[in-house]
């Protein structure tokens, strides 16, 4: 008999607790690079343990988002692979001016998974491989930043028949790791975890740095969780989460 | 707005993946889909659904299994070596091994139907007249089976043409080789290039729409004339 | 030691619900019909014959030349057998023509037995249809032509499947005399699948009984047929048909009078000259027995006959076989009669009787 009104009366505590919850939690609709991925889903476990928001997180190439967000895409915040496509959102009048600053600075290194096979500048400029992976320069900042490097070395005229290029960051990464191609040139975000073989960091002088923009979208100007984001991005616990990827900041070197 | 010169590269390259597929694909598919029609082993559905995988398994999964497949590790490397390469991933004939495999459900399932829609009465003929299971199939089966090759030549070439998963993950967009259209108008709709990406895509819905066309106008002449 | 001159047949196998054991030997000449009713395996044999068909144990042979046997098994393309299937089968794809000449040998030695192109065409009329196409043909009409082109390859055996069962009654009476002059004009061996006894008591010389995977009984046509101990005799259709030719014909009451062996019948039909020939179907519920013919009667046909032997029908009633003439040499008769009437007659077998026939049905020619 007593026990009639337990079920009702849990239903009702729940009810004001998730009520409660949406009172203090929020949640963001983040578009995210594709190379920033793990470095982006480290960070946003984080912010959801200090603040309590919730960092929706959706993967893929900027210019794939960019698009969907001239169509009305329900993302909040984008993080951007380069600065043009959060530049044009600006003056395409779809995002917060004041909100645009670079999160990251990415870092181009070349790798293969053969332990003896990259030593440096010399591997390049002694070419004895068939095959050189990059990302479709393109469409993404680092494919642009590995062909500027080899223009850089003068090697391009070389080079250039032994590119072959992946459509996105992952697939250049696995046109090296199996080994289809002998090398190639990859962002270093990707080599967290260290997974061997050997690999060149690309001195900065040799490339245009691959400043990578975040950007408070429209949608999510009024948005609470969206905010915090933005800001605990600009942090000290996600700047370390961030280094430790590879990525580096103004004025700071990446560390290998 | 000018459209590149390359435009021509990519079309003439497009077409030849998409014949050269086609017909390796009618070639590969008819002993499958017979074997299927005809066989009375119990394991046959299990090939059947092999065969189909294609068509339930994303394009970047069955990308990654193809340069596995197709480099140095693989079998496509050793068929590589043969004239002195190290992987078949970034060439046609890579492509052309990619396209095969992706569509091959498409062109197995109509001429599988088509050989099962005959039933056994047509070749039980054939036999009571003399005729050796060979001649049976070329002069029976097939001419009977013809609406369902049709079907799997079309479907085949308008899949490869407008096919842009596998060619992406195996193909690595090498101009003249491996840069077909799609992958074109993929780069196009990349960087925002809207009037290019339309008018290629414009360009490939006329042109499989008068493929397709043309097939079934064919088709239909040849109904009429056989006697 | 095989018979050079025979179709000898063996089948054993497991064929649905029950067992196929059938076994038989007939002349490598002649139409021998496979009768029993639907489901008996008769279509399976036929099929076995084929070679379109592999049971668990088979022997065919035919005029010598063994198809298969325990340690051999010829396949169906390498039989010389035409096969015509119960629905024509044609080749959607080709035409008439095309269809007719699928199975010709490409050799174009000619001999005395070959099979000629301009005979098969005329024998089934077909001269009219060669450039049609088969869905624009008639049941009727693509049934000749699947007969046509089965003969066309030139086949040391034909095998019918019940070439007529999916024909309407109309086309089945066109369809049946081109069967009759197949028979008559040619001297390929004929085995013919039915279940139909009107169609099978025109055509066929030998007949093979089959009820439930087995053979019941084979041997001549008019044996089997009459025999009081098989079904056929005992069953309510039961009848026999005899071979008449008339005499002579009376104008006024428009009645023929006709010769059978033993015996007269006097038949009323329309005009028929004397000497033609007519088959005479008597069936046995339309003959009764008596010890002395009828004075006043109707009935215009009385026969003195022999009776030869007799089996029961059913609790009630039972078949007679008799032979026509007083001395009991002539044709067949078998008559239905009430268990009855036989007790109350004193009827016994070798009795002399007369037949009381009171109905004749004249087969269509």
């Amino acid at each position: 008999m007593r026990f009639r009104h337990v079920p009702s009366f849990l239903l009702t505590v729940a009810i004001l607790c998730l009520g409660c919850a949406q009172a203090f939690a929020g949640q963001a609709n983040v578009a995210v690079a594709a190379n920033f991925t793990d470095a982006a889903k480290e960070i946003a476990a984080v912010f959801r343990q200090k603040t309590g928001h919730e960092a929706v997180l959706s993967f893929g190439s900027s210019g794939q988002f960019y698009t969907q967000i001239t169509q009305e895409a329900p993302f909040h915040i984008l993080l951007s692979a380069d600065e043009e496509r959060p530049k044009k959102l600006i003056s395409d009048g779809l995002a917060v001016p004041a909100s645009r600053f670079t999160y990251a600075i990415g870092k181009l290194v070349l790798w293969s998974k053969d332990p003896s096979l990259v030593r440096g500048v010399d591997t390049l400029t002694g070419a004895t491989f068939t095959k050189l992976a990059i990302i479709n320069p393109v469409a993404a900042p680092y494919g642009a930043a590995a062909v500027e490097t080899v223009k850089s070395l003068k090697l391009y005229e070389k080079l250039r028949p032994k590119f072959v290029e992946g459509a996105t960051i992952t697939q250049a990464y696995q046109f090296v790791v199996t080994g289809n191609a002998e090398l190639g040139f990859i962002a270093l975000s990707q080599l967290t975890g260290n997974p061997g073989g050997s690999r060149w960091l690309v001195p900065q002088e040799l490339y245009k740095p691959i400043r990578q923009d975040a950007v408070l979208l429209n949608k999510g100007a009024d948005n609470v969780a969206a905010i915090a984001f933005m800001t605990f991005l600009k942090g000290p616990q996600a700047h370390a989460i961030i280094e430790k990827y590879g990525y580096a900041f103004d004025g700071k070197n990446a560390t290998m | 707005m000018a459209l590149p010169h390359d435009i021509w590269v990519w079309i003439r390259l497009t077409i030849e993946l998409a014949a050269v597929t086609t017909i390796i694909l009618i070639i590969v598919s008819t002993p499958i889909a017979w074997w299927l029609s005809r066989s009375r082993r119990r394991w046959k559905e299990v090939v059947a659904t092999v065969v189909a995988l294609p068509l339930v398994l994303p394009p970047t999964v069955l990308g990654y299994y193809l340069l596995l497949l197709l480099g140095p590790g693989g079998p496509g490397g050793l068929i590589a070596g043969l004239w002195g390469g190290r992987t078949l991933a970034f060439t046609f004939e890579g492509l052309v091994i990619g396209s095969v495999a992706y569509s091959l459900p498409f062109v197995v399932q109509p001429i599988r139907n088509a050989f099962d829609a005959l039933g056994e009465r047509p070749l039980e003929v054939a036999a009571t007249l003399r005729a050796s299971p060979w001649r049976a199939f070329w002069t029976v089966a097939v001419p009977l089976a013809r609406p369902g090759f049709l079907t799997g030549a079309v479907l085949g070439f308008a899949h490869t043409v407008g096919e842009f998963g596998i060619v992406l993950m195996i193909g690595g967009n090498i101009p003249g080789q491996t840069k077909v259209l799609s992958v074109a108008i993929y780069d196009y709709v990349e960087t925002s290039q809207w009037f290019e990406a339309s008018v290629l895509s414009a360009g490939m819905v006329v042109f499989a729409f008068l493929v397709i066309l043309a097939m079934n106008l064919i088709d239909r002449r040849g109904v009429q004339s056989s006697a | 030691m095989t018979d050079a001159s025979k179709i000898d047949v063996s089948f054993r196998g497991a064929l649905g619900r029950f067992a196929l054991n059938v076994s038989f030997a007939v002349p490598a000449r002649g139409v021998t019909a496979l009768f029993g009713p639907s489901g008996c395996g008769k279509t399976t044999v036929l099929r076995c014959m084929a070679g379109l068909q592999r049971l668990a144990d088979g022997y065919c042979a035919v005029n010598g030349d063994v198809w298969q046997d325990h340690s051999s098994f010829r396949p169906a393309y390498k039989r010389p057998v035409g096969y015509v299937f119960q629905e024509a089968s044609l080749f959607p794809h080709l035409s008439v023509q095309r269809n007719l000449l699928y199975g010709a040998p490409e050799t174009r030695g000619i001999t005395a037995s070959t099979i000629r192109f301009d005979d098969v065409i005329d024998l089934l009329s077909l001269k009219g249809l060669l450039d049609r196409t088969p869905h624009k043909l008639s049941g009727g009409e693509r049934q000749r032509v699947a007969i046509g082109r089965a003969l066309l390859s030139q086949p040391r055996l034909l095998l019918m499947d019940e070439p007529l069962s999916a024909l309407d009654r109309q086309t089945k009476d066109e369809v049946l005399p081109f069967l009759e002059r197949l028979h008559a004009s040619l001297s390929l061996p004929i085995v013919y699948v039915s279940h139909d006894i009107a169609e099978v008591e025109r055509l066929a010389d030998h007949l093979v009984l089959i009820r439930a995977g087995a053979v019941i009984a084979s041997g001549a046509f008019d044996d089997v047929r009459s025999n009081p101990r098989l079904p056929l005799a005992l069953a309510n259709e039961a009848a026999v048909t005899l071979n008449a030719t008339v005499t002579s014909y009376d104008e006024r009451y428009g009645l023929a009078t006709m010769k059978v062996e033993g015996g007269h019948f006097v038949v009323p039909m329309p005009y028929t000259a004397s000497g033609s020939r007519h088959y005479l179907t008597v069936a046995a519920s339309n003959v009764s027995l008596a010890r002395e013919p009828a004075r006043a009667t109707t009935i215009l046909n009385i026969l003195p006959a022999r009776i030869m032997s007799t089996a029961a029908a059913n609790d009630y009633e039972t078949v007679v076989l008799l032979r026509l003439g007083a001395d009991g040499t002539g044709c067949r008769l078998l008559a239905r009669v009430t268990r009855r009437s036989w007790d109350d007659l004193g009827l016994v077998e070798d009795a002399g009787v007369f037949c009381q026939v009171k109905g004749v049905s004249l087969m269509s020619t």
